[in-house]
């Protein structure tokens, strides 16, 4: 099965053969390299850029003011923080133009903890993210969502913003995608770019694939259950999967994990049918800092539609306020939630009576 | 090239130097009702370029104006209403959007006065945010640029902005984005050169002896001229235009302007002494070589005037923005993902 950057590469390469992706990049996009994490290996339209941030946003936002389609890498959403003016004038050249400059471009961008990244390779984007009005968001948790929901931002007419997690992006899917060879070495034999002097005029065989876009603002159950659920995206999918399945088989209780995919717009229809077929107990689990956190919102929302559906408290786990993520493996753990505080607070929640 | 056609000689040509003068006295008249609505609370904020009516007819006319990347992308900022009058937009749709109602063609009653937009003509939102357009340029160019790569007709970028603008970093970044090796960019930078930053004297902050010159650090071409003088004005840019259109390669214009009203109204909008009009030694040139009177010059003004006070009136007559479509253009084709739980 394809990893998630392998997934990433195989949507561009469709996109830029089928859905009229003019120009990808970003810092160290282009050959040789094709991306830190290699997503862009071997791609037609890629190129290297300044290590410039704002150069890249602005460049990407003057494309499609243009016409054209691009897709901008900003290389860890750590980095992407000086050019927070462009991604708003960005949201809103539609409304501001009265619908005459919509912008269809993607920026995509690692995020979130995971790989040891210390202070400026750990932060989460996510929060800041659903500020950015005008903006659609997605954060896959696997290959075959990454490949779906790639395609589904190159197709929007609007700015989407795809954040991957940057723990996942090494990690193989569970499914083909669809085109994709059933053998892994083979698939690697294709599209990856073999290193050292072989590189040289090494080009990729891409396999046949098809379109099969994730809907933006779509989630799906990663995992069933009837007795809580937690609602999550990205990295934080697979932790409370892994809890959700203890729990099971502890037979503490039946527990529904949701992946929202999209964060904005989001699967508001998914949530309260799971909070309503899940005996009225939720918890929203995210890693960015907890402080205004976009689970927060979702907290309020589902207080405000759902009170009288909940059965327990409902319930918040994300990252602690503090400053950036420490390097020593004690302090990321202490920053970022884990599988045993989440495992916790399910259990609490399970036998919470009201 | 330019979309239109002018003499061999223009300043030399009586007819258009009387149609060059027209739009500057209607330019004026423009920026100096907009200030009045202001003041009057027949609008909200005015920031605007009085001063600058050389720099921006000249631009306006020499543009090759269309839509799609055979013709020049605008990349303008809010001093830039003459550009777009010389292009032909009536007077009657800059006081629209001070009177920011529904028909404001530029953002429908959503944005300041001088913000404008227009996509049949390729000019693309300007922003208040201080030269984020210099960032944005190169996007448009690198599209031309790829264009005239497969050695297919392609209009050029101009992106223009502020002396005080060029201290952010984007200024330079556009500088390195236009100047890649092996893929330079068809951009025309200019900077209407004021000397002030709101209040700020750019002497006290700026220690580079000329603005123009930081472009040569970049191999990028570059000049300085006289933006008061119509003819002066016409002729760097002209020369600039075409320079970028041959080559294919940037060039950084500096523009040496007057700010006749100050900043904005946020600097009392006021008339200042001592900075030179372009329109009144224009004016002094018509009337020497005998191609208008006296009386035939105050008759420009008039129905600068008058034309002011009918697209006032008009204005006034039209209404608001309906409150009900707030969230209309959040999203491409008025995609429905506005308020959660309203719309999705």
């Amino acid at each position: 099965m394809a990893n998630m950057a392998q997934a990433i590469r195989l949507a561009l390469h469709y996109g830029e053969t089928h859905l009229g992706v003019t120009d990808i990049f970003g810092e160290d996009v282009g050959a040789p390299l094709g991306g830190v994490f290699t997503c862009t290996q071997g791609l037609k339209s890629t190129w290297n850029t300044p290590l410039d941030e704002r150069g890249i946003i602005g460049t990407a936002i003057g494309l499609a003011l243009a016409g054209g389609k691009p897709v901008a890498e900003i290389q860890f959403c750590d980095y992407i923080f000086n050019t927070i003016d462009l991604l708003k004038l960005a949201g809103n050249s539609c409304w501001s133009s009265n619908g005459q400059y919509p912008l269809s471009m993607v920026v995509m961008t690692p995020s979130g903890a995971g790989i040891h990244g210390s202070l400026y390779h750990s932060h989460s984007f996510d929060a800041w993210a659903t500020r950015l009005a005008g903006w659609k968001v997605v954060m896959p948790s696997n290959p075959a969502d990454a490949y779906g929901l790639m395609l589904a931002a190159i197709e929007d007419p609007n700015p989407v913003l795809f954040m991957a997690p940057k723990a996942l992006i090494r990690v193989k899917g569970e499914t083909l995608i669809a085109g994709e060879p059933a053998s892994e070495k083979e698939l690697k034999e294709m599209i990856d770019a073999p290193i050292g002097d072989a590189r040289k005029g090494w080009k990729p065989k891409w396999p046949k694939l098809e379109f099969t876009p994730v809907e933006l603002g779509k989630g799906s159950i990663a995992r069933d259950g009837s007795d809580a659920v937690v609602v999550t995206y990205g990295r934080h999918v697979h932790i409370a999967t892994k809890v959700a399945d203890e729990l099971a088989s502890e037979g503490r209780g039946s527990v529904r994990v949701v992946d929202l995919r999209s964060l904005y717009p989001y699967d508001w229809n998914l949530i309260s049918e799971s909070l309503r077929n899940c005996g009225g107990r939720i918890l929203f689990l995210n890693e960015d800092t907890e402080i205004t956190n976009f689970g927060e919102h979702l907290l309020r929302r589902t207080i405000e539609e759902h009170y009288y559906e909940l059965r327990a408290r409902p319930r918040l786990i994300a990252g602690r306020h503090v400053p950036g993520v420490g390097l020593a493996p004690p302090l990321e753990d202490a920053s970022i939630p884990q599988a045993a505080q989440i495992k916790e607070e399910l259990t609490a929640l399970l036998a919470e009576r009201t | 090239m330019s979309s239109r056609k002018f003499p061999a000689q223009p300043f030399k040509d009586k007819k258009f130097c009387i149609d060059f003068f027209k739009l500057m006295v209607r330019n004026r008249v423009l920026e100096e009702r907009l200030i009045k609505m202001a003041k009057s609370s027949d609008g909200f904020f005015w920031i605007g370029g009085p001063g600058e009516e050389s720099t921006n007819i000249s631009l306006g006319l020499l543009v090759n104006k269309g839509h799609g990347l055979k013709h020049d992308f605008l990349h303008l900022h809010y001093r830039s209403n003459g550009v777009l009058l010389a292009m032909g937009q009536p007077m009657l749709d800059f006081i629209r959007q001070m009177r920011c109602v529904s028909t404001d063609p530029f953002s429908g009653g959503r944005n300041f006065v001088s913000h404008v937009c227009r996509r049949d003509w390729n000019i693309v939102p300007v922003t208040s945010t201080i030269e984020t357009q210099f960032l944005m340029a190169p996007g448009t160019a690198r599209a031309q640029m790829k264009l005239r790569k497969q050695d297919k007709d392609s209009g050029i970028t101009v992106v223009i902005g502020g002396d005080a603008g060029t201290a952010e970093g984007d200024f330079a970044s556009c500088l390195i984005w236009s100047s890649r090796p092996g893929e330079e960019l068809p951009l025309l930078m200019i900077v209407t050169n004021n000397q002030y930053g709101i209040s700020t004297p750019a002497g006290t902050q700026h220690g580079e002896k000329h603005i123009a010159d930081r472009a040569k650090a970049f191999g990028i071409k570059c000049e300085r001229a006289d933006g008061v003088s119509p003819e002066k004005a016409w002729e760097a840019i002209s020369e600039a235009m075409e320079y970028v259109r041959e080559k294919g390669k940037p060039y950084l214009l500096e523009l040496m302007v007057s700010r006749l009203y100050g900043h904005s109204s946020s600097s009392g909008a006021n008339y200042i002494d001592g900075e030179e009009c372009p329109i009144k030694s224009f004016e002094k040139k018509l009337l020497k070589n005998e191609w208008l009177s006296k009386a035939q010059i105050e008759k420009v003004w008039n129905d600068a005037l008058e034309e002011a006070a009918t697209a006032v009136a008009t204005a006034r007559s039209e209404s608001w923005p309906d409150p009900s479509t707030v969230l209309d253009h959040s999203f491409a084709n008025n995609q429905k993902a506005g308020l959660p739980g309203r719309d999705f």
